[in-house]
């Protein structure tokens, strides 16, 4: 509904321009439009603002919660969208799909602050990294309830995956409540790493083995579910989540407004989990690659990637933002991790629609006890 | 018989045209009638129903839109290609996790349905029984819920059955448990979400299905001797059919491919065809398995509810 007045007001002001202006405009002037398809939750709205104001470029700001919603829509084609958010793996298959248009670099007169070594490892997904810009990253790991915890296990580490995945000690949060993130393939490669296999195996035995682990755990899980553990976490009806870093520090956020005295902590777990970009990229049929490019390098700005950061609460891939950082966030190890933990972080690839079909009913079976 | 005869031809004529006239008059007024009916459904469920089956004979691809085309053709080779995977519906067979997928939805709506009937039959016998200038408001009061989001609705049932919610909160403080129960996340809670949700749709139909019923012949039942829980089943219930076989489809079509509530209020261990959908489309990306779920599901559903009509219709006009 929503999306459909955008697009009506858009196409009524292309009209009227293009009327008037017939003549006077050369072929690569484009309105001063930009279709911003986000993550919800996931911009400073001044940033916004303020990009309007320096611009003249109106923004038309539409948000998802989920990968698999934005790349159904970008497979359906004619979005009209400009700048849209996926994460690494799913731009991966995306790129590969023929979605996305080239970056111009050049035009990106700050992609000098971003952090090489973070390039770097988005370049995984998409080789020299044409049709990217690394936006922000996080992890997943280990959310959970200080008090609930120590009352069950003690004076016991709790930086460690056996939580979740040690049926021994599982079973003795299972009361509490124990909730995963309902996602396949990110949710199996941290099973695998955890058993020490390849993340990103294909194999089928390797799957089989993943499949074992979260079998002989699955009876003290509470549920599967990707956003429902944010709230149940900051009122208690879970103890422990699986979840994005970012997810957990807000369900910590909520828990200290609600002041029922509930502590929720972030921790990422010494096994090694897994590492996510999310990236900017600008579909092919965008209508505005102009003010697409010109987007991404004002989010660029070392100050306005600072104020995104300080804002969501997502570590960005921006190396001269770092100083301009909140004191509360720079310091956040389960947001800016150290090295040593950052060196212990993998990622995970795009996989076959082969293997995405034996993962989804592998999945399907450790879910509903097959 | 003599008098007419002398000019059967005019009698005939007139007679006939004003049959033309009547089927003319007929044909224009209905056809304006079940014009805007029929074009609703052609436009907004069979042409997309043919998109689907389109989709669920091709392959997935790695493209724009994610399959293949199901023709090919080279103007300059002078050939059409047309190519029908009927893999998707051969796999569908071949696996028993789609029948259990079936089988699973059906049973959870089939007993959502039942529960359904259980509590709308006193309501809509209620209401019927009010005297007429009561009826509407206890019917508006039925279709009041609507007003409000269903989305809203359904997440205000996760407020009641969650650990501290209101439902446990009560039963502890009157001391009939004194460990919370476990409410949500289970088929318990889907049952009552589909309940609750599809309610009215039950009420409204068995509410015009009672209105209808005369009431002297109860009251004939009780004169010849028959107890009142006899005349319900002998009278009544009969009565009532052709309403609970419309509410009962009313509620068990929509069940079978329920998402959202199965998604909030069930467990990660509900299965049902809705999120098996959701898998294919979703996670396995696999558009044309996803629409071949999706047509065997509607053939599967819609095949035995067009039997239970024709024979409800033959029935009728005996």
């Amino acid at each position: 509904m929503h999306r459909h007045t955008h697009l009506f007001k858009k196409t009524g002001l292309a009209a009227t321009v293009s009327l008037a202006l017939t003549a006077a405009l050369s072929a690569q002037a484009e309105e001063k439009v930009l279709n911003v398809y986000n993550w919800s939750d996931y911009m400073n709205p001044e940033a916004i603002t303020q990009f309007e104001k320096e611009t003249g470029i109106k923004v038309n700001y539409d948000v998802y919660d989920s990968n698999e919603v934005l790349e159904a829509k970008l497979m359906s084609g004619g979005t009209g969208y400009d700048v849209v958010v996926p994460t690494g793996a799913f731009l991966e298959r995306q790129v590969q799909a023929g979605i996305y248009a080239e970056i111009n670099h050049s035009e990106l007169t700050n992609y000098g602050n971003l952090d090489t070594a973070m390039i770097d490892k988005v370049s995984r997904h998409d080789a020299g990294n044409k049709h990217n810009v690394p936006y922000t990253w996080g992890t997943i790991g280990l959310g959970y309830n200080e008090e609930m915890i120590r009352a069950r296990l003690g004076d016991m580490p709790v930086n460690t995956l056996d939580l979740i995945f040690k049926p021994e000690v599982a079973a003795k949060l299972a009361d509490c409540g124990i909730a995963l993130l309902d996602s396949p393939a990110e949710v199996m490669s941290i099973a695998l790493n955890y058993i020490g296999l390849d993340p990103n195996s294909e194999k089928k035995s390797d799957l089989k083995q993943g499949e074992t682990l979260l079998k002989s755990v699955r009876s003290s899980y509470k549920y599967f579910h990707s956003g429902k553990y944010i709230s149940d976490l900051a009122n208690g009806e879970v103890c422990v989540a699986l979840g994005y870093n970012g997810d957990i520090l807000q369900a910590q956020g909520r828990a200290e407004e609600a002041g029922q005295g509930v502590k929720v902590n972030y921790t990422i777990p010494k096994e090694g989990t897994l590492v996510w970009f999310d990236l900017l990229a600008i579909p092919a049929d965008a209508p505005h690659p102009e003010a697409a490019h010109k987007f991404i390098d004002f989010i660029l700005k070392p100050e306005i990637s600072a104020s995104i950061s300080n804002y969501v609460y997502y570590a960005v891939a921006n190396k001269a933002a770092e100083p301009l950082l909140n004191e509360d966030v720079r310091t956040n190890p389960g947001i800016y991790p150290s090295e040593a933990v950052k060196a212990n972080l993998f990622t995970q690839n795009a996989h076959t629609a082969k293997f995405d079909r034996i993962l989804t009913r592998s999945w399907t079976n450790v879910k509903t006890g097959r | 018989m003599s008098t007419t005869s002398r000019l059967p031809w005019i009698e005939e004529s007139s007679s006939l045209m004003t049959k033309y006239n009547f089927i003319r008059r007929i044909n224009w007024g209905r056809l304006s009638v079940v014009a805007v009916p029929m074009l609703w459904l052609g436009i907004f469920f069979f042409i997309p129903f043919l998109v689907v089956f389109k989709i669920s004979l091709s392959e997935t691809a790695i493209a724009v839109p994610p399959y293949t085309s199901l023709l090919e053709w080279d103007l300059e080779e002078a050939y059409i290609n047309l190519k029908l995977n009927l893999g998707n519906y051969l796999y569908l067979f071949e696996d028993a996790f789609y029948l259990d997928a079936y089988l699973s939805s059906i049973k959870i709506a089939a007993v959502s349905t039942f529960f359904t009937l259980l509590v709308a039959f006193p309501i809509a016998y209620l209401i019927a029984r009010t005297e007429s200038s009561k009826r509407g408001v206890l019917l508006a009061l039925v279709i009041l819920p609507f007003w409000t989001s269903f989305l809203l609705r359904v997440y205000a049932w996760m407020g009641f059955l969650k650990k501290n919610g209101i439902v446990n909160e009560f039963l502890l403080g009157i001391g009939i448990i004194d460990q919370p129960l476990t409410l949500l996340q289970t088929d318990f809670a889907v049952y009552i979400g589909i309940v609750y949700t599809y309610l009215p749709f039950m009420v409204l139909p068995l509410y015009s299905a009672l209105e209808k019923l005369d009431i002297t012949l109860l009251e004939a039942a009780e004169d010849l001797g028959c107890r009142p829980a006899q005349s319900f089943f002998l009278i009544t219930l009969p009565l009532a059919l052709p309403g609970i076989v419309a509410g009962c489809l009313l509620v068990f079509i929509p069940a079978v491919g329920e998402f959202v509530i199965p998604a909030l209020l069930g467990g990660s261990d509900t299965l049902m065809i809705g999120r098996v959908l959701w898998d294919e489309f979703f996670l396995n990306r696999d558009w044309p398995m996803a629409s071949a779920v999706a047509i065997v599901m509607l053939i599967v559903l819609v095949l035995p509810i067009m039997l239970i009509r024709n024979g409800q219709g033959k029935e009728e006009s005996i």
